[in-house]
């Protein structure tokens, strides 16, 4: 349906999206999953005919968005990353110059029912577009994409923005698409891409880092196990337990301090389930295990897991050795989110995947 | 296309400024029509109309500024060029939209000459027999079908400016400014001795090239030329937009 090969894109000297290949069959919900500035946003304005490509080929549908744009556009919906929506019209009025932009030959008052039904905008059709909520609004933006049932419906990070119901709803909306669309979903949200997508294709930098089907990136995300826990303890001696327990391959006192618990974090080999030989340890040692939770991956630890994973690699923490199996690009990618200052990301990451594996 | 021109025509009427544009359209030229026939005693027609131009330099950007502007900034234009429509078809449905309410207000403000044919009427007097004295119809005429012309120019130069940026404020001073220089052109040939200069600047100045149209002409080289730049840069839209896709 969709095949991208050797695409290039050179905003002058700057390279937003370097030599990409991929393709989409029919039917399939893509996620591309990726960062802020990695060159999501630029694929899909190429794949939707807004920009044009340095060099490669964009075919939708077969029919190539360069040679051909008009024809190829036909077959695309596309909600952008800003909703394009004229704030003084009426929902109604919008639809309906979409309706007439798209040249859309279905029955106008039928299709347009339909969609609204689909989207959950019949309540306020009738009312300005500057008056609604964020959450309608994207709504609207996404009602805009179906009409015309194109074949394919491109979305720019659809749940920017939207509270954790709306979110949830425009997810369900979303699967419900991909039973008879090929959906592409763009986000920098790895939670959203698992509970939609069929198949991941992770960008960085410009490059694809990964493509895989979400359930082995959900296997690489699962099998790493980390772990904040907060143990009531001489902090010396349990950090020492900690540090000599089988099965545990890392383990590091935080600076923390909840009552008389103090708050370590720890990281268990790949296939162990630390937890109720954990507790085991600590009740007969007589120090109060107060908490655990599971740490969430980031994106970056991800995608570094992955480069090691596409290898053959067991995915390892970055203290552990690495790198000598890899080629020298992924190496150079893998430096430089490592290289990449830990905290801010961290702090944004796990604020996004913090729920990822709770238990 | 046809889609374009029905959103950007209702747009105008959805806020203000399609109001206020042919609001002070019709105000100022009935005004000028009052002061400078039967207030001056006249039935010349030659100063409302070169007024009348002049006055398109305040209400020509009322009607271009956001074309692409306010598109540009609320990020609309996405859905526009996502579309199956041509960039010619965008461009042209804009273009004429500004058009046509451009012209709407020309045909309406044509009102003002009533009272001058109600007036000659009155005296007895009938441009037919007696052209010097009358309100003369074929001035009157060719000078409106200037006045189409150049307004159409000017709204091409204003749509051009519009794409340029995604403040309308800048692209309506911008517009502004253009628009008075190309009327005021031909001041400067007071101060210019050599000949070829001043004929370039009278060749390109669009209130030289009406003279004829008051004169009573329909002068073809004007047409073509307001025809021509209205053409240029309708093309220079057309190149922005495809240098930003590939830029």
């Amino acid at each position: 349906m969709i095949k991208i090969e050797h695409l290039v894109k050179n905003y002058g000297s700057n390279c937003a999206v370097d030599d990409i290949s991929f393709e989409v069959k029919k039917g399939e919900i893509v996620g591309f999953l990726g960062p802020n500035g990695a060159g999501k946003s630029t694929t899909m304005n190429i794949l939707t005919g807004y920009l044009s490509s340095t060099s490669g080929i964009v075919e939708v549908a077969g029919v190539s968005v360069l040679d051909n744009p008009m024809e190829a556009k036909k077959h695309i919906g596309y909600l952008p990353e800003q909703p394009p929506l004229y704030l003084d019209m009426t929902v109604e009025e919008y639809l309906i110059f979409a309706y007439n932009l798209k040249g859309c030959t279905l029955n106008r008052t039928k299709h347009l029912e339909e969609i609204c039904e689909v989207v959950k905008i019949k309540d306020v059709y009738k009312r300005l577009i500057k008056n609604l909520s964020k959450g309608y609004r994207q709504r609207v933006g996404i009602a805009q994409a179906l009409i015309g049932n194109p074949e394919i419906i491109i979305f720019d990070e659809p749940t920017v923005g939207l509270d954790p119901k709306q979110i949830i709803e425009v997810r369900n909306l979303l699967r419900n698409l991909g039973r008879d669309h090929t959906v592409i979903l763009s986000t920098h949200i790895l939670q959203e891409v698992q509970a939609v997508c069929d198949r991941i294709v992770i960008i960085n930098k410009g490059k694809i880092v990964a493509d895989e089907l979400t359930e082995n990136i959900t296997r690489v995300v699962e099998s790493n196990r980390r772990f904040q826990l907060k143990i009531c303890g001489p902090q010396k001696e349990v950090l020492a337990m900690l540090k000599s327990k089988p099965g545990i391959i890392h383990a590091e006192l935080l600076s923390g301090r909840d009552g008389d618990a103090y708050t370590f974090n720890i990281e268990t080999e790949v296939g162990v389930d630390i937890r109720k030989s954990l507790f085991y340890t600590l009740a007969e040692k007589n120090w109060p295990l107060i908490g655990m939770e599971a740490l969430g991956m980031s994106l970056e630890d991800i995608f570094v897991a992955i480069v090691d994973q596409t290898e053959g690699n067991r995915y390892e923490r970055k203290s552990t050795q690495r790198a000598p199996r890899r080629t020298r690009a992924e190496h150079e990618v893998a430096k430089t989110i490592t290289e990449k200052k830990r905290g801010d990301a961290e702090t944004e990451f796990s604020a996004l995947f913090g729920n990822d594996d709770e238990e | 296309m046809f889609a374009i021109y029905k959103k950007e025509l209702r747009s105008y009427f959805l806020n203000a400024i399609g109001y206020v544009y042919v609001g002070v359209f019709l105000a100022v030229s009935a005004l000028l029509c009052c002061y400078t026939t039967i207030g001056s005693q006249t039935y010349n027609t030659a100063d409302y109309f070169t007024f009348i131009i002049f006055a398109f330099i305040v209400l020509i950007p009322l009607l271009t500024m956001k074309l692409f502007a306010e598109e540009k900034k609320l990020r609309t234009e996405q859905l526009l060029l996502t579309a199956p429509v041509s960039l010619w078809g965008m461009i042209l449905g804009k273009f004429l939209a500004a058009f046509t309410l451009f012209l709407s207000t020309v045909v309406v403000s044509c009102i003002n000459f009533f009272p001058l044919y109600a007036y000659a009427n009155a005296e007895g007097l009938n441009d037919a027999y007696d052209a010097a004295v009358g309100p003369v119809g074929v001035s009157i005429l060719s000078s409106t079908l200037g006045i189409i012309c150049i307004g159409m120019a000017f709204i091409a130069i204003g749509m051009f400016i519009s794409s340029l940026t995604e403040n309308q404020l800048a692209a309506a001073i911008i517009t502004v400014a253009i628009i008075v220089a190309m009327l005021l052109l031909n001041m400067v040939n007071t101060y210019i001795d050599n000949y070829f200069i001043r004929f370039i600047i009278d060749w390109v100045c669009f209130v030289s090239r009406f003279a004829p149209f008051s004169a009573g002409q329909f002068d073809p080289s004007a047409l073509l030329y307001y025809v021509s730049v209205t053409g240029v840069f309708l093309f220079l839209t057309v190149r922005v937009y495809d240098k930003r896709r590939w830029g």
